[in-house]
């Protein structure tokens, strides 16, 4: 009679799914990083020179800065000279103006990854802004969003049509030199997103992208900028995943979020970059910044993430709470399985009155995944009667894998609320069997109660994304435990 | 249908079950009683496949087919269904999604067509009426924050949707008001049928009067030392089971 535990075991004998490579001819700079390949990058994109000087500063201070050592995390060092910094589709001029005109392959990738374009156009308002390597090829939607005065476009486009936005913006949640990865982004950013809602327009479709890591040796610099006028609301997908790799692929990416007076920004992200194999050789190297600045009052910003990819995570989605009454949210479920190393969670910086945030992750170890939980609250001295509810829950599958959880809680300000919940589980062979008793297999059943336990943070996805991550759970729990 | 030969099992190198016989035919009522500790819930977990319980002697089969080949999930679907004494929570999962996910589960195994929700939502209220579950409970998840006497109807519930051949209700009764207990056993009754058997564990009496067993098992230090009647739960309730202990009288 097999055991729960070798049906898991037998189910880890699946391949990455996703696993392919796209050949389409890349326009490639050479490896290595200096003033002249950031200068190369700036011109290949055309980029005024307050730009270029703006990517200089940062790589010169990137230069004196030393590679964090304090994530939980491990992995062989990473040779910054080797990685190509720029790369982008042939025909990069003559941008495709509708799905007609992309590239065949291009589409053909898509349909293996499930998200045919043409059908995500067609899904309930879905506007998709496919970033394929580093350039965008794929905007729809554009014009019924251009109607309403918003601008959701790729970086690179809005650097050429709204550069006064992009100016005033650029850097001012994320600062160039702020940590040694975001330092090299800002040095080398390749390309991602740019949305603008004007004063007081709620959009009406949910804004999503799915990114795509595909040129061989090539690191990905995603750099997002998303402001949110007076009074108004965005919703932003993100969601990923990527060809199989055998060496490691550095990802650092930027996103920037400012939300002003009465303003909400709602980010959710499904990655699923490749984790490497289950020797944990090969995978990407995750390392992102993302930073909210809720900067008018009773401004919202709101992050939800399901973090199921990639070798080494190092990701703590932020929000700076400097208006009066502002709201910040952290919503997360991140899995790591085999080999896998996530070190994330978020900080809350608790400057306005009345502040309060939220925070919720789920962390689920399997095989001899190792999940981290890093969160800070800080509520400093101007913030009055500031409250922060935390909730941190690990569920760990078999018992080669390990949660840690490290809270750091920084009070100025004796009115504060705080409240702190954390709880470490083990999947229960009790409630593995009770579902086996009523005729659910061990597979179905441990999805199930996965699926379960990241219900909190699964209802603050958007429909089509929520069924969207279970999937991915699933997929990516197959090959739990020993 | 079940026929329980010799059955010896054991738990964390600790012998439980001793020597278990019990037979039980389709559209009978079995009951099993028998003081704390003696073996009763081992015996129901070992029906349903348990890991924990180590099968050392003897054997069981469900109509005809040996239960030990069997994983969990198979049993079920070869229709064994257990009341839990402890109903395990989960957390999350949707009461009325986990029934469905466990029907269609059931359906696939046997080679029928999955219920669609339409379906399946008219037989869950058709079957938690007759169960009496109010409708908030299968909103809510898994037997999470249930009462112990909502856990134990949950149980009939999903006995009553599954429609098994072979129910083992292990302490059903056991927490639960007088109404409560009227209307599972109005329950079980209605679901009583010729092809269909129950083993009933319980402590009182009680419940017997509503469920009229066919037959009374007293299982003592992992052995049944008397089997009878419905009359053999009546001279329970009156003497305990000091006259049976060690004498095994009448065995
Ligand atoms: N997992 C286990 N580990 C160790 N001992 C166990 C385990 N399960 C059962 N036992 C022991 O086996 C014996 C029989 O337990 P069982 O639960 O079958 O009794 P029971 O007849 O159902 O009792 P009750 O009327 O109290 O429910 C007890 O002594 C119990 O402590
Ligand atoms: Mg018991």
């Amino acid at each position: 009679m097999p055991t729960a535990t070798d049906t898991i075991e037998a189910l880890a004998e699946r391949d990455y799914e996703y696993g392919f490579v796209t050949d389409v001819e890349q326009d490639t700079a050479p490896p290595g990083l200096s003033e002249e390949i950031i200068a190369f990058i700036s011109a290949k994109k055309n980029e005024p020179q307050w730009l270029l000087d703006w990517r200089l500063a940062a790589y010169r201070g990137w230069l004196k800065m030393a590679e964090p050592t304090w994530a939980n995390v491990r992995y062989e060092p990473i040779d910054y000279q080797s990685i190509c910094y720029y790369a982008a589709p042939k025909s990069d001029d003559d941008r495709p103006k509708s799905l007609d005109e992309i590239d065949p392959e291009i589409l053909a990738t898509y349909e293996k990854l499930g998200i045919p374009l043409k059908e995500q156009e067609m899904l309930a308002g879905v506007a998709v802004d496919a970033v394929f390597d580093s350039v965008s090829v794929a905007t729809t939607f554009r014009e019924k969003l251009a109607e309403l005065g918003v601008i959701f476009c790729s970086f690179s486009e809005a650097v050429q049509d709204h550069p006064e936005l992009v100016r005033k913006y650029l850097g001012t949640v994320v600062p160039r030199r702020d940590n040694f990865f975001a330092a090299l982004n800002s040095a080398v950013f390749s390309d991602g997103s740019f949305v603008y809602i004007p004063k007081g327009v709620r959009c009406p479709m949910e804004l999503s992208t799915y990114f795509r890591i595909n040129a061989m040796n090539t690191g990905q610099f995603e750099r997002t900028l998303i402001i949110a006028e007076e009074g108004s609301y965005v919703s932003y997908l993100e969601g990923c995943t990527a060809p199989m790799r055998d060496e490691n692929q550095l990802h650092a990416a930027v996103v920037e979020l400012i939300a002003h007076e009465d303003a909400q920004i709602k980010y959710s992200t499904v990655q699923n970059w490749y984790p490497g194999d289950k020797e944990g050789v090969g995978g990407i190297y995750n390392f992102v910044t993302k930073r909210g600045l809720c900067e008018g009052r009773r401004s919202k910003i709101s992050w939800t993430q399901v973090e199921t990819g990639s070798a080494v995570t190092w990701k703590y989605p932020s929000c700076i709470l400097r208006g009066d009454d502002s709201v910040g949210e952290f919503y997360s479920v991140a899995l790591s399985n085999n080999r896998q190393q996530a070190d994330t969670g978020t900080k809350m910086v608790h400057v306005g009155k009345r502040t309060s945030s939220t925070i919720i992750s789920k962390g689920i170890s399997a095989g001899e995944g190792q999940n981290t939980y890093r969160g800070s609250v800080r509520i400093l001295r101007s913030a009055e009667d500031a409250r922060n509810f935390s909730q941190c829950d690990s569920m760990l599958i078999g018992d080669r894998c390990g949660a840690h959880t490290f809270p750091y809680i920084d009070v100025a300000n004796p009115s504060a609320q705080m409240e702190h919940e954390a709880s470490t589980s083990k999947i229960g062979e009790d409630q593995i069997f009770y579902c086996n008793q009523r005729g659910i297999d061990t597979e179905d059943a441990v999805s199930m109660i996965v699926n379960g336990f990241c219900k909190e943070v699964f209802r603050e996805l958007p429909m089509e994304f929520a069924v969207e991550a279970q999937k991915l759970l699933e997929v990516s729990l197959e090959g739990s435990v020993g | 249908m079940l026929r329980v030969r010799d059955l010896h099992a054991r738990v964390e190198q600790q012998e439980i079950l001793k020597g278990v016989d019990l037979e039980v035919k389709a559209g009978e009522v079995h009951a099993v009683m028998g003081p704390n500790g003696s073996g009763k819930s081992t015996l129901a977990q070992v029906l349903a496949g348990k890991e924990d319980y180590e099968v050392t002697a003897g054997s069981l089969e469900l109509e005809g087919e040996d239960l030990q080949e069997m994983a969990p999930e198979e049993r079920a679907h070869a229709g064994l269904f257990l009341a839990f004494q402890y109903p395990v929570e989960i957390p999350g999962v949707g009461n009325s999604y986990f029934l469905k996910a466990a029907v269609n589960a059931n359906r696939k195994a046997r080679g029928e067509s999955e219920l669609d929700a339409m379906d399946f939502l008219k037989l869950l209220r058709e079957r938690a009426t007759l169960v009496d579950v109010d409708e908030a409970l299968l909103r809510r998840p898994v037997n999470d924050g249930f009462s112990g006497g909502e856990k134990k109807r949950n149980e009939i519930l999903q006995m009553a949707v599954l429609e098994p051949r072979l129910a083992v209700l292990d302490e059903t009764d056991s927490g639960l008001d007088i109404d409560a207990l009227k209307t599972v056993a109005a329950g079980v009754n209605a679901l009583r049928a010729e092809n269909r058997a129950f083993v009933v564990i319980t402590h009182y009496q009680r419940l017997l009067n509503y469920i009229v067993p066919d037959h009374v098992h007293v299982l003592l230090d992992g052995r049944i030392v008397r089997s009878g009647g419905s009359e053999l739960a009546h001279e329970l309730e009156e003497k305990g089971y000091a006259g049976f202990d060690g004498a095994r009288a009448g065995a």
